[in-house]
């Protein structure tokens, strides 16, 4: 069993989710130490002055914060069930499309989430050719990572959880399936397997969080 | 048989910058094909077809593209004169600023796009950084890396070259040597390091290049 690993992270957060993943697969023992955002604990303070932000992972009393850089932490420290591929070529290509995921697809969905009436509706249709431009790096496979989950899999998994709660909140297509059958499918499949499915949030209770969210930004709006 | 390496570039991309001197640090023989950003090659279109941008690093007829990937790319497949430390846990903290330089670029470029009273408001955030920086992720050591640099001083590496001219074109200083000593004397340091001093742009091509920008960006209005 693994001694001192802990991670400060919040029930609602896809990013805090990724470590669940990846600490699930790799079978690591850790606490969970839920942070009661949007309060801040002395602790997460202490851990990531720089950011002052979950996911932080803490391991042997050392914290780590940005959940792409925990993962490969993750991924360095214990070599069983890896989550990269080994070949430096395809490693490459997994930290792009997951860097393109992060820096592409995540605002265009909060836009079309955060916004109404024709900026929504342009939010909306980028994020459908960014997600149709992430479908092109599934290459016919299985999932992301081959006939089995990967590093890219958990990465941009959460996206299909959350952009399906955001269509239903916010009244707007995000995964079109016509579109993007392939990435469509993919989403299914993924977020159906019995260990991604049992870190997820409960999604009564986060269909209510986003609800409660979305209320917030259109207020601000006006 | 060595797979070839060719790199396409344009000047004076600090992000081209960033892979010609890890090229240069790891002693990797390249070709060296500078882009026309105003009229793209089929080539770079061909290699980049999400981002369109460079810089491009082909290996062996593969292409990789984003700076940040490129140079984890180069660091695991030529391991010579390491970017990275070989401890786990310093090198993800490598990586954690190496994403934190890169992702506040937009912040420093603000002061070049601004004027007057946003000018003063993006300086004063860039300011801010700057401190987190010195104080953070520099400290006591001679380079982010440590004693030798590695990923973060290169993708830090554009405060060294550009900076100054950036400072002096859009009128404000920022890296002042009184207020950041640490970073200061890194910039110097960086400098003279054998495989970046090289590899610097020059200073009065890039005044000529930056004045033109800054003037196309803020238009007729006086700072």
């Amino acid at each position: 069993m693994e001694m001192g690993v802990q991670l400060l992270g919040y029930w609602a957060s896809p990013f805090a989710l990724r470590i669940k993943w990846a600490l699930k697969l790799k079978e690591i023992h850790y606490e969970n130490v839920e942070e009661h955002l949007p309060d801040k604990s002395p602790m997460l303070l202490q851990y990531n002055p720089v950011h002052k932000k979950i996911p932080v992972l803490v391991h042997k009393g050392k914290p780590l914060a940005e959940s792409l850089v925990i993962i490969e932490y993750i991924d360095e420290v214990w070599k069983h069930n890896p989550l990269l591929p080994q070949d430096p070529y395809q490693r490459a290509k997994v930290r792009f499309w997951a860097k393109f995921a992060d820096e592409k697809c995540v605002p265009t969905m909060f836009k079309a989430f955060s916004k109404v009436g024709a900026e929504q509706e342009q939010a909306a249709k980028e994020l459908r050719e960014n997600l149709k431009t992430l479908e092109s790096a599934l290459e016919g496979k299985h999932f992301f990572g081959g006939e089995t989950i990967g590093f890219l899999d958990i990465a941009v998994g959460w996206i299909g959880c959350w952009a399906r709660m955001n269509e239903e909140v916010a009244g707007v297509n995000m995964i079109d399936v016509e579109m993007m059958p392939l990435l469509s499918a993919w989403f299914q499949k993924f977020l159906e397997l019995p260990i991604i499915k049992e870190c997820l949030p409960p999604q009564d209770k986060l269909l209510v969080h986003t609800k409660e969210f979305h209320k917030m930004l259109m207020a601000a709006l006006t | 048989m060595e797979e070839e390496v060719k790199l396409l570039g344009a000047w004076p991309s600090p992000y081209s910058y960033r892979v010609l001197w890890a090229l240069s640090l790891k002693d990797i023989k390249y070709e060296y094909v500078e882009e026309d950003l105003s009229n793209k090659s089929d080539l770079l279109l061909q290699y980049n077809p999400v981002y369109k941008k460079i810089p491009v690093l082909v290996h062996g007829g593969k292409p990789i593209s984003e700076s940040l990937v490129i140079l984890e790319y180069m660091e695991e497949t030529w391991p010579q004169n390491p970017l990275l430390p070989q401890d786990p846990y310093d090198k993800a903290m490598a990586r954690f600023w190496a994403k934190f330089g890169e992702d506040k670029g937009p912040i420093f470029m603000a002061i070049f796009v601004t004027v007057g009273e946003e000018q003063e408001k993006a300086a004063k955030e860039a300011k801010e950084q700057l401190t987190i920086l010195e104080e953070q992720a520099l400290g006591e050591k001679k380079f982010f890396g440590g004693d030798k640099i590695g990923l973060t001083d290169i993708v830090l590496g554009w405060m060294a070259g550009w900076l100054d001219v950036i400072e002096e074109v859009s009128g404000l200083k920022l890296l002042e040597a009184e207020t950041f000593p640490r970073l200061h004397a890194w910039v110097q340091r960086f400098k003279e390091v054998p495989g970046i001093k090289e590899q610097l742009p020059d200073r009065d091509e890039m005044l000529v290049y930056y004045k033109k920008k800054r003037e196309m960006f803020i238009g007729s209005v006086k700072p």
